[in-house]
């Protein structure tokens, strides 16, 4: 990771300034009920980085992007983030009621006080110029996905967060808007905290994997994840096969989620 | 023409302009029937008015106002559905205000005025309240347009971009609760919620863009006004629910029109 120039620095904001990740949680922990959904969890986002959550369904991954959001109030622990931090955000799916006439235009340009050419760059930038006069009920899934990258792009986030695209989006769609969003990266340095299913779509475009089953299981680069016990188990054999896949642990979880160890184990935990 | 009907048609004119907009959002949002929650407690309000010596107006804001925080309190709990909620609390505060109202023997209250509306007996101090609180609610809606459709939209991408959605949410039941203050005397505390739904829902096939749709429901909403009066006045028919027939028909029509997409 390198740290920004001051010129850089000089033409975005103060807040890229600061050393340090972007964002970042502190034994943050969350409750539903009785059912501890995120225990003392450690994570953090650093400019520039790609860091990607995986796990299985209820693995907590959508309520520590919530959480990170601030969307979800933490029952333990803290979520900071560096002051006047723009984040963008991108929703697994968003529908609008169709009694609200609304265009992809129009829709983008509702979140802040935008110019018209502003917009024009973001549906660019996205890939979604077509769309602009399209009714945002008419889309498709994956068009949907753009449309809300072109969104978030409009604020110009330090930090770009989004959950995976839902089962409205086809592989192909997914890998093209993870091509994307690498892009955006790369051209705007901004640093991307993203869920995923399915490890293979965002693979090559991960910095870092975090591997979440209510407490970070492990992480690190993909392909030393890639080559974890704990990975395999969980992606190896029933690559994209979602529903029957099996979570292996070298530990298992006590009755209120706790981790009982049953061997020393060489799962890094965060 | 007489001048009643002047100041009946200035007045339809007046609530139909603020209704819709304002209607467009309780469509958008789905508020219809929390719309009539509320109006279905202005009589309480009137009651309480009156018990207290205020202007009814302000006994109705009042109520309308907690019965919305109310709600939204007990919508925390979530064991019970929204229109369940909204049911209890509806008819609830309907028959809490007719008991109400009842017990006010030594004062003589046009109940079918408050149920119905009397729009044939606007004074012009109901005229001042109208154009008054209507301008009030307009400039309010104006400066929170974007950030209400906003809202609509998602809230949680309204809030992760710093709005702070709870006071939007309130701020958009205050409106709601001063265009039932004012629209009563109209069309009646049973039929306010018509007067807002019905042109925003014929505007829709026809309206491109958010804006478009409400001015297009305040067009509706003044044309049938209009015709509902001239039809009150010739026939000598109820005013209120013959402004409320004539938004129906006009939906019906607009339903027939074919629209090129």
């Amino acid at each position: 990771m390198s740290t920004p120039s001051l010129l850089q620095g000089a033409s975005r904001d103060a807040s890229t300034l600061f050393a340090g990740p972007l964002a970042w949680t502190e034994d943050l922990t969350v409750r539903f009920g009785r059912r501890t959904v995120l225990d003392r969890v450690n994570v953090a986002v650093q400019p520039g980085e790609v860091v990607t959550l995986i796990g299985p369904n209820g693995a907590g991954k959508t309520t520590l992007v919530r959480a990170v959001l601030g969307l979800v109030a933490p029952d333990g622990g803290r979520v900071l983030r560096r002051p006047n931090l723009r984040v963008g955000y991108m929703p697994q799916r968003l529908s609008v009621d169709r009694t609200l006439p609304l265009t992809v235009r129009r829709f983008l340009a509702l979140w802040r006080p935008v110019t018209a050419d502003k917009v024009e760059a973001a549906l660019e930038e996205a890939g979604v110029t077509r769309l602009a006069d399209s009714a945002v009920q008419t889309i498709s899934g994956g068009e949907m996905q753009r449309v809300l990258l072109a969104r978030a792009l409009l604020g110009e986030p330090d930090l770009l967060v989004l959950d995976e695209p839902d089962q409205a989006v086809d592989v192909h769609g997914q890998a093209e808007l993870f091509n994307r969003i690498a892009q955006v990266r790369q051209r705007r340095g901004c640093g991307v905290l993203l869920v995923s299913h399915d490890l293979h779509t965002v693979m090559a475009r991960t910095d870092r994997v975090i591997c979440l089953n209510s407490h970070v299981c492990c992480s690190g680069r993909p392909e030393d994840v890639s080559r974890h016990p704990e990975y395999h188990a969980l992606f190896g054999g029933h690559a994209r096969d979602l529903a029957v896949y099996v979570h292996h642990h070298d530990h298992a979880h006590a009755e209120d989620g706790k981790v009982v160890h049953d061997h020393d184990g060489d799962c890094c935990h965060g | 023409m007489d001048e009643f009907v002047i100041r009946a048609l200035l007045a339809g004119g007046g609530i139909a302009l603020l209704a819709g907009p304002l209607g467009s959002f309780v469509v958008w949002r789905r508020m219809a029937y929390f719309g009539d929650t509320l109006a279905h407690s202005a009589l309480l309000g009137v009651t309480l008015g009156f018990l207290l010596g205020v202007n009814p107006m302000i006994g109705v804001m009042v109520v309308c106002v907690t019965l919305a925080l109310a709600l939204v309190a007990l919508q925390r709990r979530r064991n019970l559905a929204a229109d369940t909620l909204l049911g209890i609390l509806s008819h609830g505060s309907l028959s809490l205000g007719l008991v109400a109202l009842a017990f006010l023997e030594t004062l003589r209250v046009d109940l079918m005025a408050y149920l119905f509306g009397d729009i044939l007996s606007v004074t012009d101090g109901d005229l001042m309240a109208i154009y008054g609180g209507g301008a009030v609610a307009l400039t309010g809606l104006a400066l929170l347009w974007r950030r209400l459709l906003a809202v609509t939209v998602d809230e949680d991408l309204a809030r992760v971009e710093g709005m702070s959605v709870d006071a939007l949410r309130l701020a958009f039941m205050l409106l709601i609760a001063l265009v039932i203050a004012i629209a009563m005397k109209i069309v009646g505390i049973l039929l306010i919620t018509s007067l807002l739904i019905i042109p925003a829902a014929s505007a829709r096939r026809f309206a491109r863009t958010p804006e478009g749709m409400a001015v297009l429901a305040s067009v509706l909403g003044i044309l049938a006004v209009i015709a509902g009066l001239l039809a009150s006045l010739n026939w000598d028919l109820p005013g209120g629910p013959s402004v409320v027939v004539a938004a129906a028909a006009l939906f019906l029509l607009g339903s027939l029109v074919p629209v090129r997409r």
